[in-house]
């Protein structure tokens, strides 16, 4: 049984310690938010965030969280008002939205690490989250909004 | 026809005498040569004590013996997985089998409680146990011998302080005839010299202070020293690396690959914190040397910094400082090679699964982030840690024995994504990018190896 802190809950799983967290986190514990795309960590539709950094939750096994602090999509913002959620909104980014709990989760750890991004730190840290439906052009805008919305309200 | 027979069988007889007489004195000199070896091999076994009382011992001189425990990692050998510290009963790899660590918590039956201070002190310079049996070299007591008495002393007043725990080790498995433990008398013969701590005088006493804890504590060499089949140190190469228990423990010496050269500030950040940006994060066994360690509070920061003196010495990093700022911006420079097409297919596979996280850019790499352009792993002469620990990943959360990586990062293992192909593409590629290093042979080969053998460490 693995212990851990998921959106501030503690919570316990009982699958096995090498289960994927992507699994727990949708079928045992209940929150669909998080999709699976590959399965191999390379499409970034899984991620969440350990410890405040995005990683794949489809090739980390729980057995790697047990103690650690995990945030899903669902527990970004308790109103669903991150500045990244609100600049998705505004800008109407998803179109099927499959991707786009991953998307706005690796951002957020973008923002964090660089918080004024130019377009070559958004190629670089977004390039392994994949759009099937193309929306790049509307995230990155989106990427932007929010970061000028962290720094200090100003609109570029 | 009587007369033949006679001559032959009088000149078999001869020839046959003197046979057995060379058969049986070449017996004679085995057989006395054997008396000779285990006379010298013997030991006598030193009388138990009761187990000395606690409140004993004077509470600075345990505290002096908590601070060298912390440095010479002793915990680490000695403490199983989730179990009491000093308790015994971590499996050591070695070529020769695997050699659980002892029980040296004072427990009187299990442990060393029944041990004066003379046994342990023998223990600690000769590697003979208070029955008088010798112990492996897995313990270093090539090392210990250097020991000042009253590091000795304090080392004991600590362990004879800890909690007892009544535990019986697994025993070790090494192959019958090597077991012998008299056996260890010619490895001594071959390899072990008793002796005291040198100091070296032209060097100053933050030098000297390092080398003493490095050679005669921490043992640094135990490891990073390469050794020969039959497990004794080769003579000749002093700290220029080795593998152990599937991983590489690079050079210390200024043969060490890393393109930022390991200066006295970069080892103590590292020996203290287990990561720096500049190099990446400790991994493997050496996290054992760290975590719960060096980086303890108990610690002193002045030997730290003295081990980092000693050891950035050896790697002659003050003449190489500048090219660690230009290894730096370099790297920085290459950090986002493949986040836009190219027509390298293997830069996709770095840019999908790798560059989110590993990505940094100047000023400075991040220490969240990984620089892989600046990591010991891609600099190695052989790309055994890199594969490692993509296969594995690198978990450093609350779990017990989770004390790899830097705090609270988790780096996914993706033995089951990537195929030994594409894993081997993934080093190729990162090899010929982010390093002007010639590249690493037979990748395929090597990553199938490593995947066979699994994560031994763990």
């Amino acid at each position: 049984m693995t212990t851990f802190d998921l959106n501030g809950r503690t919570v316990s799983a009982h699958s096995p310690d090498d289960t994927p967290l992507l699994w727990v986190i949708r079928d045992e514990l209940g929150l669909t938010g998080t999709k699976f795309g590959c399965g191999i960590g390379f499409c970034g539709a899984c991620t969440v965030h350990v410890e405040g950094r995005a990683t794949r939750s489809c090739i980390t096994p729980i057995g790697a969280v047990a103690g650690a602090k995990v945030t899903s999509i669902e527990g970004l913002d308790p109103q669903g008002k991150h500045p990244l959620q609100i600049a998705w909104f505004e800008l109407q980014v998803p179109q099927c939205g499959y991707c786009q709990p991953g998307q706005i989760m690796q951002a957020a750890t973008l923002l964090k690490d660089f918080p004024n991004p130019s377009d070559r730190d958004i190629d670089a840290v977004m390039a392994g989250s994949v759009c099937r439906c193309m929306t790049y052009v509307r995230i990155r805008k989106a990427i932007k909004l929010a970061a000028a919305q962290m720094r200090g309200g100003a609109h570029e | 026809m009587k007369s033949s027979s006679n001559r032959d069988s009088g000149t078999d007889w001869k020839r046959s005498r003197k046979t057995r007489r060379v058969l049986v004195g070449s017996l004679l000199a085995v057989f006395l040569a054997g008396v000779i070896f285990f006379a010298l091999a013997w030991r006598p076994s030193i009388a138990p004590i009761a187990r000395p009382v606690p409140a004993s011992f004077p509470a600075d001189l345990v505290a002096k013996g908590e601070a060298l425990s912390a440095i010479g990692h002793c915990a680490a050998c000695h403490t199983a997985p989730g179990g009491q510290p000093f308790a015994g009963g971590y499996a050591l790899h070695t070529p020769f089998g695997i050699i659980y660590g002892d029980n040296i918590s004072p427990d009187p039956e299990t442990g060393i409680g029944a041990w004066s201070p003379e046994a342990f002190t023998r223990a600690m310079r000769e590697g003979v146990a208070r029955d008088g049996s010798h112990l492996l070299p897995a313990f270093p007591y090539y090392a210990f011998t250097q020991l000042s008495d009253d590091d000795i002393k304090a080392l004991y007043a600590y362990l004879m302080t800890r909690p007892a725990a009544n535990n019986t080790v697994p025993a070790n498995t090494i192959p019958a005839p090597l077991r012998i433990r008299a056996l260890q008398e010619g490895w001594k013969i071959l390899f072990f010299r008793s002796a005291g701590f040198r100091p070296n005088p032209s060097k100053s006493a933050e030098w000297n202070r390092g080398a003493y804890l490095a050679n005669a504590l921490s043992d640094c060499s135990g490891c990073h020293t390469p050794r020969n089949v039959l497990g004794g140190e080769e003579g000749g190469h002093p700290y220029a690396g080795w593998l152990i228990e599937g991983w590489i423990a690079p050079a210390l010496t200024d043969t060490n690959p890393s393109p930022v050269p390991w200066t006295q500030q970069e080892l103590f950040t590292y020996l203290r914190t287990g990561v720096t940006p500049l190099h990446g994060a400790t991994g493997s066994t050496m996290a054992l040397a760290i975590r719960g360690a060096l980086d303890l509070p108990v610690v002193p920061d002045s030997d730290v910094r003295a081990i980092s003196l000693y050891f950035s010495e050896m790697d002659h990093a003050s003449a190489r400082a500048n090219n660690g700022e230009t290894a730096t911006q370099e790297a920085l420079a290459s950090s986002s090679l493949g986040s836009v097409q190219e027509h390298d297919p293997d830069s996709d596979l770095y840019a999908f699964a790798c560059m989110s996280c590993h990505y940094n850019r100047a000023p400075t790499p991040l220490a969240a982030r990984p620089e892989l352009a600046l990591n010991s792993s891609l600099s190695l002469p052989e790309p055994t840690n890199f594969i490692q620990v993509v296969l594995n990943g690198v978990s450093n959360t609350e779990t017990d024995n989770n004390t790899e990586g830097a705090a609270g990062l988790v780096m996914p293992a993706y033995g089951s994504s990537l195929t030994n192909s594409e894993v081997a593409h993934l080093a190729a590629y990162l090899r010929r990018t982010r390093t002007k290093l010639p590249p690493w042979n037979d990748l395929e080969k090597k990553v199938a190896a490593i995947r066979r053998e699994g994560p031994a460490y763990h």
